[in-house]
C-alpha cells in the first residue's frame, strides 16, 4: 500500500475544468461528489485513476474528473475497462454505468466481467429510466411503469442488480442512494479496497423522466423506516427507533420488532458479508419494500482470485523455463532447414 | 530401400489427399509438405474442409482435402489441377475427379468401395466407370485390409489400426515421389512419445505402404523434382495465421510494447487468437472475450493503457466491430483490426475463401470514418504486412485494417526467417512532461497524429471518448469544429501515403494489359502472368496491398497500359473503388464468387480475350 502522507488530495484535485451539464438537481451531482471525496482517502497517486464509461446521463462523468478518463460506446464500458486493467493492473480503474447501459445493450460485458472478477469497481446508477433518449423503460423499471415506449404499462419483468451480480458470481454488492453522500463515500472507498469486480448500484433520481421513482423507499420522511443499512458484524436493525430487524424465519427472512414476542437484539441476524455462501445476502439483495426493508450497504465483499493478477502470473510461471525469450528465438524455433 | 524402377524428373506437381473429415487428410497433408519443404522443394499448400467437424461419414459434404503444389521452379500457387489424387473412399472421387489432369494418378482405397459408400457418395453404379476414371491411371489399393494384415500383430483394437490407413496411403506417395520417410517417422515419435504402440503403428503403416507402391507395377516411374533453387538462408514453413500473429510480435518488440489480443473465436481467424495465447512466453496477454465487440473494446482499453492492441476476425465479426472501430477512429487509439475473410454474406461459406469484404473495410461505418486498410497477398507475407499494419497504427495513432482471407490463412509456404535486427525500429509518438499542460488532440505537423498519454504518467491526465473534441480535448457542437476534426482524421489517414511504398509491377511498365489485383490473388495472378509473358504476351501485373491510402504512384502504373483488368474474388470490390480513385481509366474485371480461388487458366483465358479484342 502506498504511504498515504504522499499523496495529499483533497476532493478539489479530482474535479476538472469542464463544466457538470447534468440538470439541476440530478442525483448524479451527489455521485460525482461521494466519488471525489472517497478518492483521496485511497492513497493512490492521482495518475493511476482511469474512469471508463458507456453512454447515457451517468457515462459523462469521466469528464468532470481530473483523471485519466475514456468515454467509450453503448454498453461497451465494462470490455473497454477489462482491457485497460488487464494491460495495466496497477491502476485503478472505475467504471461507470446505468441501469440500460450495463444491463440491456451491455448486459454481456457485465456479467463476463463479474464472472472473471477482473479489480474493476463499477458505480451503476439506477433510475429505472433511460433519461439521455428522454424517457424510455429500462431494464429494472418496475413492471407497469408507463413510459414513452410503453404508454399501457410495461409487460415485462425488471432485473434486480444485486440477484444478477450474485447469479454472475459476483464478489461485492454493494447498494446505496444518490442524496447519502456520507454512505456512498464509504461504499466507494470499500468498493476500491476489494480486490475483484465491485459492484455499487445507487439509486438514484431522474428528476426529469422518473422523478421520485425511489422516494418510497429513499424519501427523507420514510427512508429509516424502509431501509436497512447493513454493517459487516453488526446486527440487522433498522426503524426510526432502531427498534425493528431481520431474523431467519425457515428459509425466509422475517422482520420483526424488538420487544415484541420476546425478540431481542440477540435474536437478530448478524450481517456477515464475507460469508461465501451467498445465500442470505442473496435474500438481503432482494429485500422489496413493502415486504422488507431495502438493504443498503456492503451486503456482499468476498475474497478470490482477480483475472489480470492470475494472467500475470501465468505469464510468469511460463517465461520463467521458456525456451522461447525473443522473437529471433520464435522465428528459429521448431522445423527450420538452411539453403546454402 | 533400393529403387530399381524408371524415374522421370518434374518442374512441378499437384497432389491432393482427399477423404471423409475423420481420415486425418489435413495431417496426411502437412507431413508431406514438411518432408518436400525440407527437400528443398519450393511449395504452396491449401487445404480445403468441410465447416461440419464430422459431417454425415462417406457423404460429398465431408470430404476433407488437403492439396500441395511443389516443384523446382518458383511456386506461387497450391496449384489448380492434381497430377496425383488420393481418395481414401468414393465420396472424394465424387468431390475431386474432376479436379485431376487427364492422365492423372488416383489412389483410392478399395475397401471402402463398398456398395454403401459408393451409394452414400450418390453413385448409383461403379464410380470407375461413371467418372470414366479408365482415362487416368488407377491405382485400387487394398489399403484397409493391408494395414490390418501389417498390425496384426500389434495388440491394437481395429479403429486404432484402421487409423493409419492415412500413412499407407501417404507411404504410397512417398515412394511414388522418392522422398524419404525419416521425418515423418521423427514426427511421430516426438507427438506419441507417452504412446510408442501408436507411433509405431503409424511408422509400420507407412512403410507398408511405401513397399506396396514399390511391389505393384502401376507406380512406374517414380517422379523426381529437384529442389528449387531459392534464396540463400534458414526457412521454415509457415501458414498465413501463425504469420500475422509473429508479425504482431516482431512489431511489439520493435515498438518496446506489450502486446494485448482481444478476440472471439471465428473460422478462419481463431488461428491467430490461439497463437498469441501460446505466446505467453513473450508476454503476450490474450484475451478470449465474451463476443465479438467486447474483444475490440478490451482491446481499445489496452491500446488506451499502452498496449500494441490487436483483435482479430472474420467477416460477421467485422460487422459486430464496426461501432467500437469508430470509437477508435474518434479516440484516433492505435489498433490492428485483422479481418481474415470468409465467403459471405452472413454465415455463407465459413470454411471457403472471398475478397469481398473490401467495401466493408473502406465504408462500413457510419459518420465520415477513414481508417487505413491494407492486405497480405502470401501466407508468409501476412508476416510483413501484420508488422506494417502494427507500425503504421502506432506511429500514425490510428486503427488499421488488416485484410487476409481463408486462402492466406490456412495455406502454408517456405519462408525465408527475416532477422529482427533488419526490421525498422517503432516509434509511436509517446507524451511525455514536456507536453503538459497535455492537449489530447495537438497534432504532429507531420503525420497529422496525436500524442499517446499513457495512463499512469503523472501530469498527464486527460479525456478522451466518442464525442466530439475540441484541440484540447473538450466536448463540442461547434459546427466548424465537427467539420475541422473529419478533415483532419481524413488528412492524417491520407498522410500515411507519405510513409509508404510504391506499387510494384511485375513485368514491364507498359504494355498491352495491366492485370490489377489486390492481397490474395497475387500467387495466381503472378503465375498466370508470367505464363503469358512467356507465351509472348505485352502483359504485366500489379497487385496491391496497400488499399487506404493507396500508393502515390498508382496514376503513372495505370497509365501505361492499353488495357487494364481487375481480377478479383468478388464482383467487383476493388475494381469500383479503382473508378471512384482513378476515373480517367477504364476499367475491364475478372471476378469469381464460388468460395475457392482463381485457376490459372481462368485468368488466362480471359485475358487471352482481352488481348485479342473480344
Amino acid at each position: 500500500m502506498a504511504d498515504l502522507q504522499t499523496f495529499q488530495y483533497t476532493p478539489k484535485d479530482f474535479k476538472s475544468d469542464q463544466e457538470v451539464r447534468w440538470c439541476p438537481g440530478c442525483g448524479d451531482h451527489a455521485v460525482l461528489n461521494a466519488v471525489q471525496k472517497a478518492l483521496p482517502e485511497l492513497g493512490i497517486p492521482k495518475e493511476r485513476f482511469a474512469f471508463i464509461s458507456g453512454i447515457g446521463c451517468s457515462s459523462r462523468f469521466p469528464y468532470y474528473m481530473d483523471t485519466f478518463g475514456f468515454h467509450g460506446i453503448h454498453g461497451r464500458a465494462a470490455a473497454i475497462a477489462t482491457g485497460v486493467k488487464i494491460a495495466n493492473p496497477e491502476l485503478s480503474v472505475w467504471e461507470i454505468t446505468g441501469d440500460g447501459d450495463a444491463l440491456a445493450i451491455g448486459g454481456n460485458h457485465f456479467i463476463h466481467a463479474i464472472r472473471r472478477n477482473i479489480d474493476i469497481n463499477i458505480i451503476l446508477f439506477n433510475n429505472e429510466i433511460y433519461g439521455l433518449t428522454k424517457g424510455q423503460y429500462s431494464p429494472t423499471s418496475e413492471k407497469g411503469l408507463v413510459t414513452k415506449t410503453s404508454p399501457f404499462g410495461t409487460v415485462e419483468e425488471p432485473f434486480s442488480v444485486g440477484e444478477l451480480v450474485i447469479g454472475a458470481k459476483g464478489k461485492f454488492f454493494a447498494r446505496t442512494i444518490d442524496a447519502n453522500v456520507t454512505l456512498s463515500t464509504q461504499i466507494y472507498i470499500e468498493a476500491a479496497k476489494h480486490k475483484g469486480t465491485s459492484v455499487v448500484e445507487v439509486l438514484q433520481n431522474c428528476l426529469i423522466f422518473n422523478d421520485g421513482i425511489h422516494d418510497i423507499v429513499a424519501g427523507r420522511e420514510v427512508r429509516d423506516e424502509r431501509t436497512l443499512i447493513l454493517k459487516h458484524g453488526e446486527p440487522m436493525i433498522f426503524g426510526k427507533e432502531n427498534n425493528k430487524g431481520l431474523i431467519l424465519e425457515g428459509l425466509k427472512l422475517k422482520v420483526v420488532k424488538i420487544g415484541e414476542n420476546g425478540i431481542s437484539e440477540k435474536n437478530l441476524l448478524v450481517h456477515n458479508a464475507l460469508e461465501p455462501n451467498p445465500g442470505i445476502q442473496y435474500m438481503l439483495a432482494n429485500m422489496r419494500y413493502p415486504e422488507y426493508p431495502v438493504a443498503l450497504g456492503v451486503i456482499r465483499s468476498v475474497d478470490g482470485h482477480t483475472y489480470e493478477t492470475d494472467v500475470e502470473e501465468q505469464i510468469k510461471a511460463i517465461q520463467k523455463d521458456a525456451k522461447i525469450k525473443s522473437v529471433n528465438d520464435l522465428l528459429g524455433s521448431g522445423s527450420t532447414w538452411k539453403v546454402e | 530401400m533400393a529403387k530399381n524402377s524408371q524415374v522421370i524428373e518434374r518442374e512441378e506437381v499437384v497432389i491432393r489427399f482427399s477423404g471423409d473429415s475423420g481420415d486425418g487428410m489435413q495431417l496426411t497433408g502437412t507431413l508431406f509438405s514438411d518432408t518436400a519443404a525440407l527437400f528443398g522443394n519450393d511449395l504452396s499448400t491449401f487445404p480445403d474442409y468441410p465447416a461440419e467437424i464430422r459431417a454425415p461419414q462417406g457423404t460429398v459434404g465431408g470430404v476433407s482435402g488437403f492439396q500441395i503444389h511443389l516443384g523446382h521452379s518458383e511456386i506461387d500457387t497450391p496449384g489448380d489441377y492434381a497430377d496425383v489424387l488420393v481418395a481414401m473412399n468414393p465420396a472424394a472421387v465424387k468431390a475431386n475427379a474432376k479436379w485431376v489432369k487427364p492422365g492423372g494418378i488416383i489412389i483410392f482405397d478399395k475397401d471402402n468401395f463398398t456398395e454403401k459408400n459408393i451409394e452414400k457418395a450418390g453413385y448409383i453404379s461403379d464410380p470407375v466407370i461413371e467418372e470414366k476414371l479408365d482415362s487416368f491411371n488407377v491405382i485400387d489399393a487394398p489399403i484397409s485390409s493391408m494395414v490390418k494384415e501389417a498390425l496384426k500383430n500389434y495388440g491394437l483394437d481395429p479403429k486404432s489400426v484402421l487409423r493409419t490407413k492415412n500413412m499407407f496411403a501417404l507411404g504410397m506417395v512417398y515412394w511414388l515421389f522418392d522422398r524419404k520417410l525419416k521425418y515423418t517417422e521423427q514426427y511421430f515419435d516426438k507427438k506419441f512419445v507417452k504412446k510408442p504402440e501408436i507411433a509405431e503403428a503409424n511408422k509400420v503403416a507407412l512403410r507398408a505402404g511405401y513397399y506396396y507402391a514399390e511391389t505393384i507395377e502401376a507406380l512406374n516411374p517414380v517422379i523426381k523434382i529437384e529442389p528449387a533453387q531459392i534464396a540463400k538462408g534458414t526457412y521454415r514453413n509457415i501458414c498465413g495465421n501463425s504469420a500475422t500473429a509473429w508479425g504482431f510480435l516482431a512489431a511489439a518488440e520493435k515498438a518496446g510494447l506489450k502486446v494485448f489480443i482481444g478476440s472471439y473465436p471465428i473460422t478462419p481467424a481463431t488461428g491467430i487468437l490461439e497463437e498469441m495465447a501460446t505466446r505467453k512466453d513473450l508476454g503476450v496477454k490474450s484475451f478470449q472475450a465474451e463476443d465479438e465487440i467486447a474483444g475490440i473494446c478490451a482491446a481499445l482499453g489496452a491500446s488506451f493503457a499502452g498496449n500494441l492492441a490487436i483483435t482479430s476476425t472474420s467477416g460477421p465479426g467485422m460487422a459486430l466491430k464496426s461501432e467500437a472501430i469508430g470509437l477508435a477512429v474518434m479516440t484516433e487509439l492505435p489498433i490492428v483490426i485483422v479481418n481474415v475473410q470468409r465467403a459471405g454474406p452472413s454465415t455463407g461459406l465459413p470454411t471457403k475463401t472471398e475478397q469481398a469484404d473490401l467495401m466493408q473495410a473502406l465504408y462500413g461505418r457510419n459518420g465520415e470514418c477513414p481508417v487505413v486498410v491494407i492486405a497480405a497477398s502470401t501466407p508468409s507475407d501476412c508476416f510483413h504486412f501484420a508488422f506494417e499494419a502494427a507500425r503504421i497504427a502506432l506511429e500514425h495513432m490510428t486503427p488499421v485494417l488488416l485484410l487476409t482471407d481463408s486462402y492466406l490463412a490456412n495455406g502454408t509456404e517456405p519462408w525465408k526467417i527475416p532477422k529482427m535486427k533488419d526490421l525498422p525500429k517503432i516509434s509511436p509518438p509517446f507524451a511525455d512532461k514536456k507536453d503538459i499542460p497535455f492537449l489530447p488532440y495537438k497534432r504532429d505537423c507531420d503525420t497529422l497524429a496525436r500524442s499517446w498519454a499513457i495512463p499512469g504518467t503523472p501530469g498527464l491526465e486527460h479525456r478522451i471518448g466518442g464525442l466530439e473534441k475540441t484541440l484540447k480535448g473538450t466536448v463540442s457542437y461547434i459546427p466548424e469544429n465537427h467539420e475541422m476534426m473529419t478533415k483532419f482524421r481524413a488528412d492524417k489517414v491520407a498522410k500515411v501515403a507519405d510513409k509508404i511504398p510504391d506499387l510494384q509491377v511485375y513485368g514491364k511498365n507498359s504494355g498491352d494489359l495491366l492485370v490489377v489485383g489486390w492481397g490474395g490473388s497475387r500467387g495466381y495472378l503472378t503465375t498466370a502472368v508470367r505464363e503469358l509473358q512467356s507465351e509472348g504476351h505485352k502483359v504485366s501485373l500489379a497487385n496491391f496491398n496497400y488499399i487506404n491510402p493507396m500508393p502515390k504512384n498508382v496514376n503513372e502504373v495505370l497509365s501505361k497500359f492499353k488495357n487494364i483488368v481487375v481480377a478479383e474474388l468478388n464482383m467487383g470490390q476493388f475494381a469500383d473503388y479503382l473508378r471512384i480513385k482513378y476515373p480517367d481509366f477504364k476499367y475491364k474485371q475478372i471476378n469469381k464468387v464460388q468460395g475457392v480461388p482463381f485457376t490459372i487458366k481462368e485468368i488466362k483465358d480471359n485475358c487471352i480475350n482481352i488481348l485479342e479484342g473480344k
